[in-house]
């Protein structure tokens, strides 16, 4: 399945070159062209200067912002609980991983440790939307080289999570299922036997999207061998997840610094080897037989019990406690008008999204709200990498670079 | 190599140029003051000991009551290690800039004009120090700073294109 790819060769035009001189000249001059903020393949409202020579790259300059709203100002305004929805906002193709991150940099920060059964229901579900990010990546890329027909059968499975999703919390894509110590709901027996039936689905299915793009002559020549970068290149860059992990650099947070019931798991990172378009699509087609194979073991093992830890400072009172206790009713009062006391510090606190690494710094003064509140997020500091990977590629590659580091908007700019 | 390794070898190597060491939650944060921060900066990142060869985040923190007022934060991590750091330093409002590390760790050229556009710290030898996230022709000043009005400061009722109900 190897195929040569010509136009990885890059052209450089060079003055000192011997012969320069009994060549013809001709008058040649650098072209700016402005791609976006509303071109359909930028993903989102984003602007890029081009400068080239002929077809080739020779610089490009992201214009970012066009989707910034201040989140990080706002956290600043609102109590713990109520940055939540916020955070739906942020990769809003991704919510549930952006709530997980931020309840857990929170729980960190209140050193609360959740109840087991409420870490696989969050592993599992962080797992669904994870193969729900990795689908719509696969999609939007294929579609944006040209080939069709994957994005349909891809955005077919992705609406019987999205389905499974509103049955959970009543919302397809700005969740907001996870709370602070623990979920707002457990799973019905309905929904658990949605998931099982999925799992067995899902995985013949994976297998068909990798033959309609391996086998299209087209879409390998147009991955393999485009937007190299190497390793050493990549971590400097502070690239994360696939797009780190294409390069060959074994780092995956979920392995380094296990978190929930990933430890308890078994599974393997794949590693790509030549840092190309090609070896990053690899990866996230692989993390899908992943992710079903950890979903499987956290159903297994998954046992009965609190889905919310009991920390009464900080953690939300059960519903129905809410209507019949008078102590729980103070309670859920007081934490949504006032919030908790954070104790004063700062941590900050790393998530394996399917992006990348999603972090949260925190810095508390006490009180109910954060004093600053930081995101790391993984689409920003991917597009600081884009000038250094399309320099001497062509025009058209631009696009499935945008693709390959499934970059977000609303998280780029916050 | 544990929290304690790191910080025994870093007091070794800087013995009086560290401000502060300290731990919480896990966490090791070391600050340096403003001139020695690039010297600190190149030892984590060049010693084969600490090895700290991957930018995590960049951030800043407004402290308006102090006399030094903005607080620059870096985060390192080593992949081979499996470490993490956190590097500070203070810079006060009258001069407001601190060294670049755009030259260790390439990844630090956006981050770090991140925290330009939000904060208004300066850096020091970066090669392109423009605003990032806010226009270009912005001129409320920096939004994350803690005199900023949560709401901006009336640059968006000028807006023609909005009608009355909506600003």
């Amino acid at each position: 399945m190897a195929f040569e790819d010509q136009r990885t060769t890059v052209y450089k035009v060079d003055p000192a070159h011997p012969e320069s001189e009994t060549l013809p000249t001709l008058r040649t001059e650098e072209l700016l062209l402005n791609m976006g903020p509303q071109h359909p393949s930028t993903h989102g409202v984003l602007k890029v200067i081009l400068e080239l020579e002929g077809e080739r790259l020779v610089k490009s300059t992201p214009v970012l912002g066009f989707l910034h709203r201040g989140v990080e100002k706002l956290a600043e305004d609102g109590t713990y609980h109520q940055f939540i929805p916020h955070t739906d906002r942020l990769d809003y193709v991704c919510a549930m991983y952006n709530n997980f991150a931020y309840c857990r940099a929170v729980e960190k920060l209140m050193n609360i440790t959740v109840p087991d059964r409420a870490e696989y229901l969050r592993t599992i579900v962080a797992e669904v939307q994870r193969i729900i990010g990795h689908q719509f990546w696969l999609g939007t890329q294929a579609l944006d080289i040209g080939a069709m027909t994957v994005f349909f059968y891809c955005f077919r499975d992705r609406e019987i999570l999205l389905d499974w999703f509103d049955e959970l919390c009543g919302a397809r894509l700005t969740t907001s299922w996870y709370r602070i110590g623990g979920v707002e709901r457990d799973f019905t027996a309905s929904l658990l036997d949605k998931l099982k039936q999925f799992l067995d689905y899902f995985p013949p299915k994976i297998d068909e999207y990798i033959v309609f793009l391996e086998k299209n002559r087209i879409w390998v020549a147009r991955t393999k061998g485009v937007a190299v970068i190497s390793a050493e290149d990549a971590v400097s860059f502070g690239l994360s997840g696939p797009t780190l992990r294409g390069s060959g650099v074994d780092y995956d947070l979920r392995k380094a610094e296990p978190y929930s019931a990933y430890p308890k798991c078994e599974f393997s990172v794949p590693l790509g080897k030549n840092g190309d378009t090609y070896d990053r699509y690899w990866i996230r087609v692989q993390e899908l037989y992943e992710s079903v194979k950890i979903i499987r073991q956290c159903l297994e093992q998954m046992q009965d019990g609190p889905i919310m830890a009991e920390v009464s400072s900080v953690t939300l009172p059960p519903k129905e406690r809410v209507f019949t206790n008078l102590e729980s009713m103070i309670q859920h009062f007081k934490l949504f008008s006032q919030g908790f006391d954070a104790p004063p510090g700062e941590i900050y606190c790393g998530t394996e999204a399917h992006k990348g690494e999603l972090g949260f710094y925190i810095v508390s003064v006490g009180g109910g709200k954060p004093y600053r509140l930081k995101i790391r997020a993984p689409s920003f500091i991917h597009m600081g990498a884009f000038d250094y990977m399309s320099r001497g590629y062509m025009i058209a590659d631009a696009i499935t670079l945008f693709g390959t580091y499934d970059i977000v908007m609303g998280e780029c700019d916050r | 190599m544990s929290l304690q390794q790191v910080m025994s070898q870093l007091q070794n190597a800087f013995p009086a140029g560290l401000t502060k060491l300290a731990e919480w939650r896990g966490e090791l944060t070391v600050t340096v003051p403003r001139d020695r921060l690039h010297e600190v900066a190149q030892f984590l990142h060049d010693d084969l000991a600490m090895d700290f060869d991957y930018i995590v985040h960049v951030s800043s923190v407004d402290w308006p009551d102090d006399d030094e007022r903005f607080e620059v934060v870096y985060e390192f991590y080593s992949v081979r290690k499996r470490q993490r750091i956190r590097l500070k330093t203070r810079t006060p409002e009258s001069d407001c800039i601190v060294d670049s590390l755009t030259d260790l760790w390439k990844g630090a050229d956006f981050m770090e004009r991140e925290v330009y556009d939000m904060m208004g710290i300066r850096f020091r030898n970066h090669p392109d120090l423009r605003r990032i996230l806010m226009p270009d022709d912005y001129t409320e000043g920096y939004p994350l700073r803690k005199d900023f009005p949560l709401r901006g400061k009336g640059w968006r009722d000028t807006f023609e294109f909005l009608d009355e109900t909506a600003r």
